[in-house]
């Protein structure tokens, strides 16, 4: 961080329009992007609520607090509304629409109308999920499994589908505003290869959340309607096919899985190479690969289904293709590393994320290999091995993603710092607390304790208070940045652009003009042209000489680069 | 730059920046509509290798002349439209309000006919879950209920996509009216257009698969 001596400007897009109309009826991308932040954050704390209460029962091996109907109803709604209400939209709606047209050089997204309804989509599928939650909840586990959903469970699956096929709705919309405005809104000069990272990671997120969401609205409504009607679509007893069901639930929801980690990878390689004051190592290939990811994602969905009683054929093909994701992603780690070296790197609050989560994705993502294999998968679905897997994608990969987002940006959004001891207090806290969550539920797994039971073996218990005692301090971990961001907001030290960063967002002011930039921003350079950093003396040839070090990559042009 | 007057919404700097964005956008919209629909076609994919003889007489209870004559109404409806998209690319205000007319009326033709058919299989007891009876074999009727399901469900979404298409195509014809509409500036009728042929186009493979599979069967559910 470097200190600025920075005033706020004098009319910004927060202070440009007041009252509670111009915000509900705004149909700027910065404002809505906002409203999401704010939307997204209550069903965080709600979602983390439910995982409380879930790991406060797992404390002991017998049922203690609750019973098995009432435990049934808290996992599922902690998989409902965080999955759905709040790691779809959260990098996506927030960042992504916030940060978006500042990066292209645009004045809005595409479609602001839209923009603005599919927020509205969005509030109307979460009124659907809390009326759920008010009345009394929902126990099918958030993958809503026929017949057990459409026939036999006597909670309130139809409005939690309704609630579901709304928000996938607001996330359609949202995906194909931002496709098109990638697509026609960039500044001039402003070629495909020049595009920050995050913006290709999210354009990639927009094709899947596009192409796999409708899916899963329809098997949403047909849910309902089979609930409803009592028709025979996937009941077994009438003819239907639970599996089918299963496939095309999976069709979205494995997709969904990189809906919530490509933006984090966006965001990550934004912070790295900001970070290191470096381009991002292999920036073509960081590109690619977040595309090459968005189309394998749509062709290995059937890894969830091994035990299904699926073909073993149609398994041995979802298994290599389930192999291949590795590639893409690996790409993405090697280059991150890649770029750290011989960076000048800086430990600050989003940096401290950024490699809390390559270490944690890395290890998801080869514990995702595990799974991909059949035979090693028939040992551990559906045990506590999978559970740590995806929290670890989800939840060390997304939500560390999108909280180094926050703290990266956050004097871009309201011109002003959040208190950086803190910040660091915190990313350390969140590490901490998570390895402590899911690391000894990787062992239970293992040992064979299957998910979504309230009592246990007694044989567990001493993981499972680890696990308990770590979720304790992941939640104070996610807390703080609550208490310093909103403190921030008033007291926080003015800023501008505390990193010294690169890219068209930081080149109008913080907060930006209601139309982001006075006047058409032209490009001219590539993404993250850093002018080399004066370092310590070099020797050359046996002699102290004053020169500069030169990172990989800006060999011979860092002579003529601005030395700042 | 933008005037209130003008149709080049303030955060577009051409008219053709914002043409060109809302073609993607349509056609975006349109293969997020292409899986909503893929899904339920891949229902009817299984269910059909699962219960081709139920499939087959389910389909001949079907009245393939209503759903002939609705084909056409939708084809005559296409055709119409590509007329009112020429007419308002040549700026002819009567021509395009005259074939903006003629699509909603053989849209809205379609929907009576398909009323028609509604009742008709509401009388003869072939609705699931409102009053399904199976009266023709007894191991066929999984099957039949089935096909009647997905009958209903994804020609219902097919009309209501109709329903939709013809609110717009009302909001379409009032503006053409007050003549907001120029050789310059015609995207809303062509992209309307757009959605109205994929609307059309969802119909043309719904026909055969519903309505023909049992074609040479005797008509009402017949053995075989």
């Amino acid at each position: 961080m470097i200190e600025e001596n920075v005033s706020l400007p004098r009319i910004h897009y927060l202070n440009s329009h007041y009252g509670w109309k111009s915000w509900l009826l705004t149909t700027d991308h910065k404002r809505i992007g906002l409203l999401y932040m704010v939307s997204i954050t209550l069903m965080f704390f709600l979602g983390g609520f439910f995982a409380l209460l879930i790991r406060l029962e797992l404390l002991t091996p017998q049922a203690d607090m609750f019973n098995a109907d009432t435990y049934n109803k808290f996992f599922t709604l902690h998989g409902v509304i965080l999955i759905f209400f709040f790691l779809v939209p959260s990098i996506p709606a927030t960042l992504g629409n916030f940060l978006i047209p500042l990066m292209i050089g645009a004045k809005d997204v595409a479609f602001p109308k839209l923009n603005l309804l599919s927020w509205y989509i969005f509030v109307i599928g979460s009124l659907f999920t809390l009326w759920v939650v008010a009345v009394g909840g929902i126990d099918t586990g958030w993958t809503f499994y026929t017949p057990y959903s459409t026939t036999f469970a006597n909670t309130h699956v139809i409005a939690a589908t309704l609630g579901v096929f709304f928000t996938g709705f607001s996330s359609i919309l949202t995906g194909l505003n931002f496709i098109v405005t990638i697509h026609k809104m960039r500044a001039p000069g402003l070629t495909w290869f020049r595009l920050p990272l995050f913006i290709w990671s999210l354009y990639a997120t927009s094709i899947i959340q596009v192409l796999a969401t409708p899916v899963l609205g329809i098997t949403m409504v047909l849910v309902a309607v089979e609930r409803f009607a009592k028709v025979g679509i996937f009941d077994p007893a009438l003819g239907g096919d639970p599996i089918l069901f299963q496939h095309m639930f999976w069709f979205y929801s494995h997709p969904a899985v990189y809906i919530m980690i490509l933006p984090s990878l966006g965001v990550v390689s934004e912070l790295i190479s900001a970070f290191t004051w470096k381009r991002v190592f292999g920036y073509k290939f960081v590109a690619v690969s977040s595309l090459m990811i968005a189309i394998f994602s749509f062709i290995v969905w059937g890894h969830h289904m091994y035990v299904s009683s699926m073909s073993i054929y149609a398994g041995m093909l979802f298994s290599i293709l389930s192999y291949l994701v590795a590639v893409p992603s690996a790409v993405k780690v090697f280059n991150w590393t890649a770029t750290l070296y011989k960076g000048s790197v800086s430990y600050d609050t989003p940096m401290l994320y950024a490699l809390g989560f390559i270490g944690l994705f890395t290890i998801g993502g080869l514990t995702g290999l595990f799974l991909a294999s059949m035979g090693l998968d028939r040992h551990l679905h559906d045990t506590y091995f999978v559970i740590a897997h995806f929290h670890l994608i989800m939840v060390g990969g997304a939500v560390m993603g999108y909280f180094g987002g926050l703290h990266y940006w956050w004097p871009k959004m309201f011109g002003r710092m959040y208190p950086e001891w803190w910040g660091r207090l915190s990313a350390l806290i969140v590490f901490v607390g998570f390895n402590l969550s899911f690391f000894p539920q990787f062992i239970i797994g293992y040992l064979g304790m299957p998910r979504r039971y309230h009592v246990y073996a007694p044989e567990f218990q001493v993981l499972n208070v680890m696990s308990t005692a770590g979720s304790s301090i992941l939640g104070v971990g996610y807390l703080l940045p609550l208490v310093y961001f909103i403190w921030s907001l008033r007291y926080g030290k003015v800023a501008a652009n505390p990193w010294k960063a690169k890219g068209l967002e930081w080149e109008t002011a913080s907060p930006p003009p209601p139309e982001n930039f006075l006047e058409q921003p032209i490009v001219t350079e590539e993404a993250y042209n850093y002018p080399t950093r004066p370092a310590q003396p070099v020797k050359h040839g046996g002699k102290l000489t004053g020169g500069f070090a030169q990172p990989a990559g800006t060999a011979g042009k860092g002579r003529e680069a601005e030395v700042v | 730059m933008s005037n209130a007057h003008s149709p080049v919404a303030h955060h577009f700097y051409t008219i053709e920046q914002q043409k060109e964005s809302a073609t993607i956008g349509m056609w975006l919209f349109l293969a997020t509509e292409i899986l909503l629909f893929g899904a339920l076609f891949t229902a009817y994919a299984v269910y059909r290798y699962k219960f081709p003889d139920a499939f087959m007489v389910a389909s001949s209870r079907m009245d393939w002349k209503m759903g002939g004559l609705n084909t056409l109404f939708l084809i005559i409806s296409s055709v119409t439209m590509v007329f009112a998209v020429s007419s308002a690319e040549k700026g002819r205000r009567g021509g395009l309000l005259g074939f903006l007319a003629a699509t909603g009326f053989f849209g809205t033709l379609f929907l009576v006919v398909k009323y028609f058919e509604y009742m008709h299989h509401y009388h003869d007891h072939d609705v699931p879950g409102l009053n399904f009876q199976w009266t023709g074999a007894p191991e066929l009727a999984n099957g039949a209920q089935i096909f009647f399901f997905l009958y209903f469900f994804m020609t219902g979404l097919h009309a209501l996509h109709m329903v939709v298409g013809l609110g717009l195509l009302i909001w379409i014809f009032l503006t053409a009216y007050w003549g907001k509409y120029s050789p310059e500036y015609y995207n809303p009728v062509e992209m309307f257009g757009l959605y109205w042929h994929f609307v059309d186009l969802v119909w043309i493979f719904l026909f055969p698969l519903l309505y023909l599979l049992g074609a040479h069967l005797p008509p009402g559910g017949g053995h075989h």
